[in-house]
């Protein structure tokens, strides 16, 4: 029954923000809002399997999901902005020094790991390439790897961001 | 007026962006450094120009009240998360397909998944 | 207000022909992949700058439908670089 609701919540908003604007009750029609439901409800009951798979509803907390967007327009917009200005200049330059080293997380959930792998992707010159499934490691493409990291065997997730500490805002959302 | 410049300066450093992630995609040498570049900065590029017009359509709300340009800013904005979201993987997807397929880093100074067997 | 969306779509459209030029280059099939990507993306960001020049939001819903297939045929194609398919 949770999944069902969460679900049809979800599809609801989405439906109200692509419609937003067409007039009547507030920014909606009525014809909008009755069809946004009934299609919610179908959604709902389709796709509520694999909305919620693990069973772990953790993520339904409101707080965790109004921080979210404080993540992402906060230490997420400074680094990738870091980050773009960084690759600017090595493609300017020429200046590179590629190299795939391994990264410890200690992150457990599937959520962790995604947002993580997703930040590692956007933000400091890195390209998330594999993770080891078990102990939850990430392999990844640096472009310029710092002088003395290629000889140690995994470095820890946060000696890669230098301006936020993302993975501790990471292990606050989604753990 | 301060609308009208915010929308340039956004779409300038958009544009800028994109044109540097293109000169990157042509001249680094292998997979893996190309998609540092397209990855980063076009995506970076093309969440500027999609928030010059999330300002361009704000600001024509505020100015004339009709509600097709909240409509507008707002579509930008959804498509503008779904870029950067779908990007993401994407490239990761393509970096893990490049290297189950044999390509090797070809200037890379370490590689530790070579090592790596599951 | 000059209007500088025209513009900006050309400079856009030039970058997706430079993006081209790597798509037939490209020594392996993972570069073609990389190009393709990017001109997806830059084809999605051209879209929603003419939606602003015609006053088209239909223009905007099929760039994000658009964004959402060229990711779900860029996961196949990785899936068939690394031999999973």
């Amino acid at each position: 029954m949770i999944p069902f609701v969460l679900t049809f919540l979800l599809a609801l908003f989405i439906y109200l923000l692509l419609t937003a604007g067409s007039g009547g009750l507030g920014f909606w029609s009525p014809s909008e809002l009755v069809a946004g439901v009934a299609l919610s409800l179908l959604t709902a009951a389709v796709a509520r399997n694999l909305l919620c798979r693990s069973r772990d509803l953790r993520m339904a907390n409101p707080i965790r999901l109004l921080l979210i967007p404080v993540y992402i327009l906060g230490p997420f917009l400074l680094e990738v902005t870091k980050a773009n200005l960084d690759v600017a200049y090595r493609v300017i330059t020429g200046k590179i020094r590629p190299g795939i080293i391994r990264v410890q997380s200690g992150l457990k959930t599937d959520l962790g790991i995604f947002m993580l792998a997703n930040s590692i992707t956007l933000t400091p010159g890195t390209i998330t390439v594999d993770i080891d499934e078990k102990s939850h490691d990430l392999y990844i493409h640096n472009i310029n790897v710092p002088r003395g990291w290629e000889s140690r065997p995994q470095v820890q997730d946060k000696e890669l961001f230098s301006m936020a500490n993302l993975p501790a805002w990471i292990r606050r959302i989604a753990e | 007026m301060i609308a009208d410049i915010l929308v340039l300066a956004c779409l300038s450093v958009g544009l800028f962006f994109n044109t540097l992630g293109i000169v990157g995609l042509l001249r680094f040498p292998d997979v893996y450094t190309r998609m540092h570049a397209t990855t980063k900065m076009t995506t970076f590029g093309s969440v500027f120009t999609a928030l010059s017009v999330i300002i361009y359509g704000a600001a024509q709300f505020l100015g004339t009240g009709d509600g097709q340009y909240i409509t507008l800013s707002l579509h930008t904005l959804i498509a503008a998360i779904a870029l950067a979201f779908t990007n993401a993987v994407g490239s990761h997807a393509i970096a893990r397909g490049a290297h189950k397929a044999g390509i090797k880093p070809v200037p890379a100074v370490v590689d530790r998944l070579e090592e790596y067997t599951p | 207000m000059i209007e500088p969306w025209y513009p900006a779509v050309l400079i856009l459209v030039i970058l997706v022909c430079l993006a081209l030029v790597r798509l037939f280059l490209g020594p392996t099939a993972a570069d073609r992949a990389v190009a393709l990507d990017t001109v997806s993306t830059l084809s999605v960001a051209a879209l929603i700058l003419l939606g602003v020049a015609y006053q088209q939001i239909i223009f905007i819903d099929v760039a994000i439908v658009y964004a959402l297939l060229s990711f779900v045929s860029t996961l196949y194609i990785a899936k068939y670089l690394g031999g999973e398919l």
